[in-house]
């Protein structure tokens, strides 16, 4: 879906929880468009990895969320909206290794307890905040105007 | 000149415009453009899927023709191991060689001995190897251009090891060359290919050096030719043709081939580039650290799969497997020497000698600014089509025409469905058709013609 950005670019992807067959589709779509725009390639590979993890821990644990990119000249801004169980511990979740993923996830190679991590090692700026019962949400900032990059 | 050679033709003669071609395009690189179909060079990664779905014949793939053999004094054929698997059980590579000999080669080499050294030092640069995993196969030219296109970021995961069929004509070149006493651009080697792909390996190597090979013949077109060749040819000992047979070489023809020649732990074979596409988009994410290597093509079941053979691929790839089995049974090991192996090894050997650049598309615009804003039109012109598809414009789908009527290569006008004003113009001539009773016999006709192609296009 599409929405009206002034000043550049919004997209909005909804992503279901406990739908593990279309995993990764909102990463591939949303790197496709920054290859379309002409991003670098290693922004574009940080940007997939971080909404691939964000799109994996609402299959995995939420009900669903919305997930908005907004692209202008300077910064590329991923906003993940879930509804869920929300984090108990912000700060033990963000944490290598932790992990609450089943058994089952852990078979199909997930729950390694690197996602937030992740995350937070691709963006530029990394935000979090969740309300346990109710869902979390994230803002994942990746500068694109070289002369603001970290 | 083109900035890109690639291995396929259009015959705008054969072409009628059906489109079929348009839509299994995989990088969405054909258009049909005045009722005939277009390559984007850019685009185009040489996969050969149109070849194989045109109902024409109208897509050539530009291999040599078999007279460019008299242009050298010295003739080496190098068939790829996928020829091997083209011909009945009963039917070993040493026969099938005989059979190139005699059809106007001076020799014909064994790549599959090749193919088995190149394992060997495979192995070698794994065991050293400390970069990111997986590393990937260079073997099908297909999957380096779709990197090259597509995943620039998986660059430096390419193995920087040189190709069996690339090795093999150079050694052919420095022996031949030594012992005929000719210049080496006299010796002529030629790849006997199972797809168009190897073609553009040969003519432009994507890492910007220069093929040893000096041409690529079809397996289609040899086929007929080498069947008939056999025929005289007297049976020998099958225990001996079969111990000729490298086993480690052998199975190159085909996906899994080279993975199982590497006793890795963790190793990947993939096939079909639908399925490529997935893996690669995972291995993108950082999903498959674990895996040290992956063989990936383009073809479905690997080249036994390419579109310039003739054999069903499935028949093919189990002819291989089956010789692989006997041959494990039989206790036959024949393969290179791997300490001679590890010698040339050490001596860079076996490395690509050109560096694999990144290939990225066009962006929107050059500017990022002008491209979001782009991107934003295309959005919006999007919106506005009807969104079935039906190819009509000359692009596959109704996005990839938003986005080429944003970068100015095709008109809005040019979407039969975006055109109320034309419609309008349209239904009163129509009526005005239907009003001249003179014509009425003739547009009743005329009207059950449109009705029909207008169910072919939805």
């Amino acid at each position: 879906m599409m929405m009206k950005n002034e000043n550049g670019l919004s997209h909005q992807f909804e992503i279901t929880g406990g739908d593990f067959s279309n995993a990764g589709r909102t990463s591939t779509s949303i790197k496709e468009i920054l290859q379309e725009i002409g991003i670098d390639s290693s922004i574009v590979v940080r940007a997939a990895i971080a909404s691939y993890e964000a799109e994996m821990n609402v299959v995995m644990y939420a009900r669903r969320a919305m997930l908005t990119l907004s692209i202008t000249p300077e910064k590329l801004h991923l906003k993940l909206e879930d509804e869920g169980p929300g984090i108990e511990s912000v700060d033990l979740a963000m944490e290598e290794g932790f992990s609450t993923a089943t058994d089952e996830m852990r078979e199909m190679g997930f729950g390694a307890g690197m996602g937030l991590p992740n995350i937070k090692k691709n963006a530029d700026k990394f935000e979090i905040s969740s309300i346990p019962g109710k869902g979390t949400t994230l803002d994942i900032i990746i500068c694109l105007d070289k002369t603001e990059e970290k | 000149m083109n900035q890109y050679f690639h291995s396929i033709r259009i015959d705008t003669e054969k072409c009628d415009g059906r489109m079929k071609c348009l839509r299994v395009c995989p990088t969405r690189a054909i258009r049909v453009r005045n009722g005939k179909a277009v390559i984007i060079e850019e685009k185009c990664i040489d996969c050969g899927e149109c070849i194989t779905v045109c109902p024409h014949g109208a897509i050539v793939p530009l291999t040599d023709p078999f007279g460019e053999l008299t242009k050298f004094r010295h003739t080496v054929a190098v068939p790829s191991p996928a020829l091997y698997a083209q011909f009945g059980r009963e039917i070993l590579p040493e026969k099938i060689l005989s059979g190139i000999k005699k059809l106007g080669f001076d020799h014909a080499f064994d790549l599959a001995i090749t193919c088995g050294e190149v394992s060997f030092a495979i192995q070698e640069y794994l065991r050293e190897y400390k970069g990111p995993k997986p590393l990937i196969s260079n073997v099908c030219p297909t999957i380096v251009r779709l990197i090259q296109v597509k995943y620039p970021s998986l660059i430096d995961q390419v193995i920087p090891i040189d190709t069996p069929r690339e090795l093999a004509a150079r050694e052919i070149k420095k022996k031949k060359s030594k012992q005929l006493a000719l210049k080496e651009k006299e010796i002529g080697t030629f790849y006997l290919t199972p797809c168009p792909a190897k073609m553009i390996s040969i003519k432009q190597p994507a890492e910007k050096g220069k093929s040893h090979i000096d041409g690529a013949i079809s397996i289609s077109d040899i086929y007929a030719p080498l069947l008939s060749a056999m025929e005289g040819i007297e049976k020998g000992s099958y225990r001996k043709a079969l111990e000729s047979i490298c086993i480690l070489g052998i199975g190159w023809a085909m996906v899994g081939g080279i993975c199982r020649t590497l006793r890795l732990k963790n190793s990947l074979a993939v096939s079909g580039l639908g399925e490529v596409l997935k893996v690669f988009d995972d291995i993108e994410r950082g999903k498959l650290r674990n895996i040290d290597f992956i063989e990936a093509y383009s073809c479905t079941q690997g080249c036994v799969g390419g579109s310039l053979t003739v054999e069903n691929l499935y028949i093919s790839y189990n002819k291989i497997l089956k010789l692989i089995e006997t041959l494990e049974f039989e206790q036959i090991k024949a393969c290179p020497d791997i300490r001679e192996v590890r010698k040339l090894y050490r001596q860079e050997y076996f490395f690509i000698t050109g560096k694999l650049e990144p290939r990225p598309l066009k962006p929107l615009d050059k500017d990022l600014a002008k491209a979001i804003k782009k991107r934003k039109e295309k959005e919006d012109i999007y919106e506005s089509l009807p969104k079935i598809d039906c190819g009509a414009c000359g692009a596959p789908t109704c996005l990839i025409f938003a986005e080429d009527v944003v970068r100015g290569d095709a008109e809005l006008t040019d979407c039969i469905f975006n055109l109320p004003q034309r419609y309008k113009e349209l239904s009163q001539e129509f009526s005005e058709l239907f009003n001249k009773s003179a014509f009425l016999g003739q547009t009743k006709s005329r009207a059950k013609k449109t009705s029909k192609k207008g169910k072919v296009i939805k």
